[in-house]
């Protein structure tokens, strides 16, 4: 019985409803998870990645989802035959799961101890006190900071990646033989990432259980991974040992997939000697006040920006990175004067954007332009495409019928059909609406485009094209970028000088490649030694090789 | 990267037929379709139908329905034809749901568009305002406003958009909160654009399809409120009311109750079918995939 | 502590709000045709210009509007709605004598609509789509659609006029002199039929409204998270759906309160319980402005309180509202 694995998943198929883009979101899935052993389960979104771990749990939305076929063992025993009490005396107590979000996972009504405390409930008879001291205990397992008065916590009172802590002690609070892990570290700055992911094998290895591990990223698969499978639109295309896929992919899919991951290591930098400064910001502040007063709450103001200094230079490429709560997106909307600055001076072209009013604003609107982090979000989804594009030059004086013909040219300068003009945005794909996103940002003909997080909402080989865009784009026009990222991979590929900011500051500024080789700053050596997969290098793949 | 071409992308359904494939989707909403249908065909033939004034005596009072060709829906105490003040009454519920729903959305989308997106003290002194007309239990405050300004239709549709405009207030204003954050309209602000134009030609298309869904509720308020004061007898007394009918029925009500029923079952069909007509808009407007 | 001063900080909040519907009152009373001195001298059957312009400067009628605005202002606070010249009292007096009936018919309504429609509608979501839904649905459109006066009527045809079971009007039996738990039951049987006609589209409004809430509630990841530690319907519905679906719907209750009191009008009215609603409805009737402006202000005093209480218990029921 023991010798059996402890997942077996045998030629699953899962049907999605009438009307999707395929019958079949799983379609003769395979793999097994051995004792011990982390599995990770990679694809991109849509590849029904996250509905394998419904199927194993029985959890998928039925009847629109539903199995149909195959077969999934756990260690030996079949659950398609369990009854619904069976399946629900398996769950959380020898097969457990781990979700993506974690501030949403946990009822938010509940405190943190018992919410663990239900899991013992359910699936054992110990008194009162003997579930609580297992529950510290388990907070103690995961390495919560004061374990006593986080079990009296409130989810809303304790940190995300805390949080995904208590998750994680619900999960291993049984000591289950199967952990599943879906995209758990996905909603979590690197730091935090690293240190979750530490404790998921720490754990996994102490308690000796198989971890299915869901995830799209294949940094977070070089960290942690045993053996590796990759699905492609419900189907396994390969997998092996985390050595094998990662470095000697053999499926075409793969091997595109890992060519379009970024290498940590940057180019050689560019040089900018003689270039004109463009953009020079001097001590920006922003203070979020405290609002209220008699009829509102207290509220802490929070110092989101402190003395804030960088320059750009024509045709060079800044990138402002940090981890979330860090400032660097309200650097960025303050520039683009979407946000008020507090203090300081932004310069662009010798003209001060902060203090700038009416239509001298109006008129210098025109000379920065930005491209947001959600494409779906940033484009109005009741405009066409055409009038998307076309609506800043004529708001700025452009004649509309001039404005939209230079549209469909941009359209085909972001390598998007110039059919695709009189099109709504939902019509198109995640990659697809980014480019649109740009040309708009381009219809102005722009001095500097500050893009805050472009690539993030995007599937790697999506992010690959939409980076190489933007390369091109900048080297043909001679834009000057400001680039806001969390992602030290894009940053390192596609910035010349990046800015480190922590809590606000900019703690370190250098030129990408000397920055990365030698951080002066212990935040950035922090930040640098979090990414995850950092020892893993992205083998060459030339093309042609398949 | 090959460039995105028309031929990958499905070809254009004209809107229409889109709107008409999802409401169709929920049987309920096609009866409230069919039942406002009734409803506007009652008015429409309201003048073909003799006798046309329904104020006036057409039999021997007090006949029961279905008796003679006459008055086939029978007649009040005072010989009024019921059928006839049907027609008539559903003509004066369509005016009042239709206009005191357009007064007060007007006025609920104005107030919650400027508070929603300017927030701060903006926002703060007109929430106040709404709450200060919500607070006020709107049926009494109708009953002041119409004692005071007179019953006639005019004033009664003007009162009943004043007292139901606060509820389409914080519908749009919690819109309009939502939406001025979003991307798409920092986007156009990053563009040089004004606020009025952001606010009624970037945002209020957005925003809204829920208030159109609430609208129906509003339409049926609208005319559950009309009713309500013309059973009272405050309604205005040159028009057949339904709720008036039902007033006046009240007196015979132990020997001749039909002369409440008949009306009041046309109310509920009217309101019903804006109900449900509502659940279709919602179906329409807010497609979710159901799980059947 | 905190919850004191989330409490004092919450009452702070109705003061403009009261402020501004004495404001109103005032400008309704302004906007009116005829003032206090035309009402006295009706009743007196008619005097002499100079005495009535002796009376106006009495009652500060020949002031500037705002020093009128100001002392209505300050007599309003202390609770002073002036002069019924219908019932000859002071319209406070009128006014506090039917608050009583007109509470007692709000707190059973209200009691009525919230349990049975939050019941209802759980009931509805849970068994979504099925047979059971479809009927609780549809009973629920039904009520929602349907008028209080002509519910009211039909019940009376039905219980009061066909099967004798109930009282068609007043809060007790006249000339029965009940006394202890025999006049309690007689009330209580006044009570049925408006409480039943004022309660049942507030019933579908919160049945629906939860029936949505528990859909939406049900579909988030918390609940999935307790699905995926073992639980079963019954305790996913009882520990981790109820009260976060409760939220939306305890939110209106207070927002509803103020049209179920003007509800009372027509009931109160039809059934002919001396209440303030049926008050409202004679005022109009009467001309009565000094007393139909009191219901207004008093009304919305009871609203306001209504909502203070609800939101304290809504901060009791989500503990992510921090108190301080």
């Amino acid at each position: 019985m023991s010798e059996a694995p402890i997942l077996e998943i045998e030629d699953l198929r899962v049907a999605l409803p009438e009307g999707s883009d395929r019958p079949l979101a799983l379609d003769g899935l395979s793999l097994t998870v051995n004792r011990g052993e982390i599995l990770c389960l990679v694809g991109e979104s849509g590849s029904g990645k996250s509905l394998a771990a419904g199927a194993v749990m029985r959890l998928l939305p039925e009847p629109s989802v539903r199995m149909t076929d195959g077969r999934i063992r756990l260690e030996g025993q079949d659950l398609a035959t369990l009854s619904e009490r069976e399946i629900r005396q398996l769950r959380g107590n020898r097969m457990a799961m781990i979700f993506q979000e974690p501030m949403t996972a946990l009822n938010p009504q509940k405190t943190v101890g018992w919410q663990i405390d239900e899991v013992l409930r359910l699936h054992t008879s110990l008194g009162r006190k003997a579930r609580a001291a297992r529950t510290l205990e388990m907070l103690e397992q995961v390495h919560i900071p004061d374990p006593r008065s986080a079990m009296n916590a409130y989810p809303h009172q304790v940190s995300g990646g805390q949080r995904q802590r208590v998750m994680i002690a619900m999960a291993l609070a049984m000591d289950p033989r199967l952990i599943i892990a879906d995209e758990p570290t996905t909603a979590l700055d690197v730091t935090t990432q690293l240190q979750i992911l530490r404790l998921i094998r720490e754990l996994q290895e102490s308690h000796g259980s198989g971890v299915l591990f869901i995830t799209h990223d294949f940094g977070v698969v070089a960290e942690i991974a045993d053996r590796v499978a990759v699905l492609r639109r419900g189907e396994l295309v390969e997998q092996g040992t985390a050595d094998e896929i990662l470095n000697r992919p053999q499926h075409p899919y793969t091997r595109a997939l890992i060519a379009a991951v970024p290498d940590l290591t940057p180019p050689a930098p560019r040089s900018f000697d003689g270039a004109p400064t463009v953009l020079k910001a001097e001590g920006m502040r922003k203070t979020f006040r405290a609002r209220g007063g008699i009829f509102g709450g207290r509220r802490k103001a929070v110092v989101a920006v402190d003395q804030v200094s960088f320059d750009l230079r024509r045709g060079e490429t800044l990138g402002i990175v940090g981890e979330s709560g860090s400032g660097k997106t309200t650097v960025a909307r303050c520039i683009t004067r979407l946000l008020d600055a507090d203090g300081g001076r932004v310069t662009l072209d010798g003209r001060d954007i902060l203090s700038a009013s009416g239509g001298d604003l109006r008129a210098m609107r025109a000379d920065i332009q930005m491209v947001f982090q959600d494409p779906m979000a940033s484009l109005n989804p009741r405009k066409r495409v055409v009038d998307l594009i076309a609506q800043g030059p004529i708001v700025h004086g452009t004649p509309p019928r001039a404005a939209r013909e230079q549209a469909r040219e941009l359209l085909r300068l972001v390598e998007l059909s110039p059919a695709a003009a009189d099109r709504y945005p939902h019509e198109f794909s995640g990659g697809q609406r980014q480019r649109i996103g740009i040309a708009r940002a381009l219809a102005l003909e722009p001095k500097v485009i500050v893009a805050d997080e472009p690539v993030s909402a995007l599937d790697v080989s999506v992010q690959a094209q939409v980076l190489r865009l933007l390369a091109d784009l900048r080297k043909r026009l001679e834009l000057s970028l400001l680039f806001v990222t969390h992602d030290l991979r894009v940053a390192a590929q596609l910035c010349d000088r990046v800015a480190v900011m922590e809590k606000g500051r900019v703690v370190e500024t250098g030129v990408t490649a000397e920055l990365f080789a030698n951080p002066q700053h212990a935040y950035t050596r922090k930040l640098l030694a979090s990414v995850p997969g950092r020892d893993w290098t992205p083998p060459q793949i030339r093309e042609d090789a398949a | 990267m090959s460039l995105a071409d028309p031929i990958d992308l499905p070809p254009e359904e004209p809107r229409w037929r889109v709107f008409w494939r999802r409401y169709r989707r929920n049987k309920a909403a096609v009866l409230g379709l069919v039942l406002l249908g009734c409803v506007v065909l009652l008015a429409a033939v309201a003048g073909l139908y003799e006798p046309v004034d329904p104020l006036r005596r057409a039999g021997p009072p007090l006949t029961w329905p279905f008796q003679t060709w006459d008055t086939p829906l029978g007649t009040d105490q005072l010989g009024r034809d019921i059928l006839a003040g049907i027609l008539h009454g559903a003509r004066i519920s369509l005016l009042i749901g239709v206009v005191a729903t357009v007064i007060s959305i007007a006025i609920g989308v104005v107030i919650g568009a400027l508070a929603g997106y300017f927030g701060g003290w903006v926002d703060d002194v007109l929430m106040r305002v709404t709450e200060a007309f919500q607070t006020v239990p709107s049926f009494v405050l109708l009953l002041a406003l119409v004692a005071i300004l007179g019953s006639s239709i005019e004033n009664i549709v003007l009162a009943i958009g004043i007292v139901s405009w606060t509820a389409p207030a914080r519908l749009s204003r919690a819109e309009f909160m939502s939406l001025r954050r979003r991307e798409f309209v920092e986007a156009v602000r990053n563009l040089g654009v004004g606020h009025t134009a952001i606010i009624f030609r970037e945002i209020l298309p957005n925003a809204l399809p829920p208030i159109v869904i609430y609208a129906s509720v509003i339409m049926a308020l609208a005319i559950l409120l009309e009713s309500a004061l013309a059973f009272l007898g405050l309604g205005d007394p040159n028009y057949a009311s339904w709720g008036n009918m039902i007033g006046q029925g009240r007196a015979v009500l132990r020997t001749a109750w039909f002369v409440s029923a008949i009306p009041g079952f046309a109310i509920v069909l009217t309101v019903l079918s804006f109900s449900l007509l509502g659940e279709g808009l919602n179906e329409v407007l807010n497609p979710r995939q159901k799980k059947t | 502590m905190a919850y004191l001063i989330y409490a004092l900080r919450r009452a702070l909040q109705a003061v403009p709000v009261i402020l501004m519907i004495m404001v109103g009152a005032f400008l309704l009373l302004k906007l009116a045709p005829g003032d206090t001195v035309d009402a006295l001298v009706g009743d007196m059957g008619g005097a002499d210009a100079q005495f009535i312009a002796r009376l106006r400067a009495e009652y500060g009628l020949d002031q500037p509007v705002w020093v009128q605005l100001w002392r209505y202002l300050a007599k309003m606070a202390q609770f002073d709605f002036g002069w019924s010249y219908v019932y000859e009292q002071p319209v406070a007096t009128v006014l506090l004598d039917r608050l009583g009936t007109t509470l007692m018919l709000m707190c059973a309504s209200l009691f009525f609509a919230f349990t049975i429609g939050i019941l209802l509608g759980a009931i509805a979501a849970r068994r979504a789509y099925s047979a059971t839904d479809n009927v609780i649905s549809t009973l629920g459109l039904i009520f929602y659609a349907t008028p209080s006066f002509f519910l009211s009527l039909m019940m009376i045809v039905i219980f009061s006029v066909k099967l004798g079971w109930l009282p068609v009007g007043g809060i007790r039996t006249i000339a029965a002199f009940h006394t202890g738990w025999d006049h309690v039951l007689d009330v209580a049987r006044h009570l049925v039929m408006p409480t039943a006609a004022l309660s049942l589209i507030y019933l579908a409004f919160y049945l629906r409204l939860m029936r949505a809430s528990v859909l939406e509630v049900a579909e988030l990841d918390y609940v999935r998270t307790a699905r995926a530690k073992g639980a079963g319907e019954t305790r996913l519905m009882v520990h981790h759906i109820m009260r976060n679906a409760l939220l939306p719907v305890v939110t209106l209750l207070g927002l509803q309160f103020s049209t179920l009191l003007g509800g009372s009008v027509v009931v109160e009215t039809i059934f002919s319980l001396p209440g303030l609603g049926q008050l409202a409805y004679q005022s109009v009737i009467q001309r009565d402005m000094n007393t139909l402006m009191g219901i207004i202000f008093l009304s919305s005093v009871v609203v306001i309180v209504v909502n203070f209480l609800t939101d304290l218990l809504y901060a009791r029921l989500d503990s992510r509202i921090e108190l301080a």
